[in-house]
């Protein structure tokens, strides 16, 4: 039973990384981004282009090297794209983030063929630590959990104690007068998706090291990134980490009952939550 | 000598439906002029023309004898001039002192700062790390006055002050005024309370329809006039 809590955690440590770009995008625009998956996707693939072109043995410097360009692409994308289908209707954002998902599962059917590829990390993989006599957990699976702890702390951070975080719930609660103080509501909107799309990129890293990726792969991640905020609710980063754990710990508690039973495990803890307590488990406390 | 603000034949719609019809406003600089009338008279509708929230034509309103007219906000008020909005509007997410520092954001050079404001409404430095929609009703319109000093602007426009307080506490407000226009700040303020601006004000415009029904010296308008022009004649004889 321990062990399946573990892995749980271990495994909520990845969907936190999933879902911590999309609640900080929901968070301050309201935008819901279907495309979520498939971009962490694509970052998964720029990390093994990166690789295979610089013929690194070590990814760990393409990995900090594909950060910025995220960033880069993520505000470009704000700025150029989705500032645009921005309003009251949230069916614009849908449609264009939809596409998005198309395109970009295209493209990369198209550049790198459909069979599944991995990030080759060596020794790492491999790698495990041992918890007393019976019970072992890998190395990845524990940098991923550390990486997503610090990710949701710095989050939490920057949103409630810098500055760039005030703008963010500025903006957040009332657009028109942010604008009034001489805020640029679409800059803002555009360094929130920079932002986002640096942690996109991390988390499809660290999927491409720990599993293999293929092109389609994408809408099973968006479907675990929007379970893991829907069941923390959107009151902080802390809500959306629970809420990956809650998930992570649900499929393996299903994966142990059956093989065939962990994904299916997860759906029905998050219908659970949104049919008892749709607001998801730590909302806005206001 | 030349206007600080004034506004010629300004127009509003609120999409198909005019709501100003030709608004002639002039103000000097350090001046405290009130805007008075009923509620849908334009009070408001003519504050979010002057600061952008509206659509404006360019040449309809000049500020500093600069075309200010369908400017963003943002630009608007980076200019010098800044708002206190109806019903407030603090950031609910925000603390009190985050809500005043959002004020700053144009980073315009002036007296105004925190220490300055919570001199002037010690209430606040007290409470600076509690969300300014937790406080009371008269301490949040003190975080929305402040907040838009905070952009050391050279005109205040106040949205209805008074909305929604008690009178103890709407004096307590008005005291800070002295303290406003020392600095040699001009301010226009909207209110519905109307022996409350005439006594702070040195002029005062009527609106009634969306037009200006009256104007004159606060001190030398009689009751009569102001209430004729605040309610109209049909009104007046119902």
């Amino acid at each position: 039973m321990l062990e399946t809590l573990l892995h749980g955690v271990l495994l909520g440590g990845l969907y936190t990384l999933f879902a911590l770009g999309q609640s900080l995008m929901f968070g301050v625009m309201r935008l819901t981004n279907t495309a979520q998956g498939d971009f962490i996707i694509l970052g998964a693939f720029a990390v093994i282009a990166g690789v295979s072109m610089t013929g690194a043995s070590v990814p760990w410097l393409v990995v900090l090297a594909v950060l910025p360009l995220a960033f880069g692409f993520g505000y470009l994308l704000q700025r150029h794209v989705l500032n645009g289908t921005l309003g009251k209707d949230p069916l614009p954002s849908l449609v264009v983030t939809f596409g998005l998902s198309i395109v970009i599962q295209n493209l990369l059917l198209e550049l790198f063929s459909a069979d599944p590829r991995a990030i080759e990390v060596g020794a790492l993989a491999t790698a495990s630590v041992p918890l007393g006599d019976t019970l072992a957990l890998g190395a990845l699976p524990l940098v991923i959990l550390a990486v997503a702890v610090a990710a949701t702390g710095a989050m939490q951070w920057m949103f409630t104690r810098t500055p760039l975080g005030r703008t963010f719930r500025a903006v957040s609660d009332d657009r028109e007068i942010a604008e009034l103080m001489g805020l640029k509501a679409k800059q803002v909107y555009a360094l929130a998706t920079g932002i986002a799309f640096v942690l996109i990129a991390i988390a499809g890293a660290l999927q491409g090291m720990r599993t293999t990726v293929s092109p389609s792969d994408g809408p099973l991640l968006l479907l675990f990134a929007f379970e893991a905020v829907i069941i923390g609710g959107m009151g902080s980063f802390w809500g959306t980490l629970a809420g990956a754990m809650i998930l992570g710990i649900a499929q393996q508690i299903g994966f142990r009952v059956d093989p065939g039973w962990g994904i299916w495990f997860g759906h029905l803890v998050f219908l659970a939550v949104l049919v008892l307590r749709p607001q998801g488990l730590f909302p806005k406390t206001r | 000598m030349t206007a600080l603000l004034d506004t010629h034949g300004l127009q509003a719609f609120y999409g198909d439906a005019q709501a100003l019809f030709g608004i002639d406003f002039t103000l000097s600089a350090g001046e405290l002029v009130a805007v008075i009338g009923a509620n849908g008279a334009g009070k408001s509708t003519f504050l979010k023309s002057l600061t952008g929230l509206l659509r404006a034509p360019s040449e309809a309103i000049r500020f500093k004898g600069e075309p200010i007219g369908g400017l963003p906000p943002g630009e608007i008020v980076r200019r010098g001039l800044a708002m206190v909005p109806e019903g407030r509007r603090l950031f609910p997410s925000l603390s009190v002192e985050e809500n005043l520092l959002m004020g700053a954001t144009p980073r315009r050079a002036g007296p105004w700062n925190l220490q300055r404001l919570y001199g002037l409404f010690p209430i606040l430095a007290e409470k600076r790390r509690q969300p300014a929609t937790s406080l009371s009703g008269g301490q949040q319109q003190m975080v929305a006055l402040g907040r838009a000093l905070m952009s050391n602007p050279e005109l205040l426009l106040c949205d209805e002050l008074s909305l929604g307080l008690a009178p103890v506490v709407i004096r307590e407000i008005y005291a800070a005024m002295p303290a406003i226009t020392g600095e040699g700040m001009t301010v226009v303020i909207v209110e519905q309370d109307v022996r409350m601006a005439r006594q702070v004000s040195q002029r005062v415009y009527c609106f009634q329809d969306g037009r200006v029904s009256l104007t004159g010296r606060s001190d030398e308008l009689t009751p009569e006039q102001i209430s004729q022009a605040y309610f109209g004649i049909e009104e007046h004889h119902a």
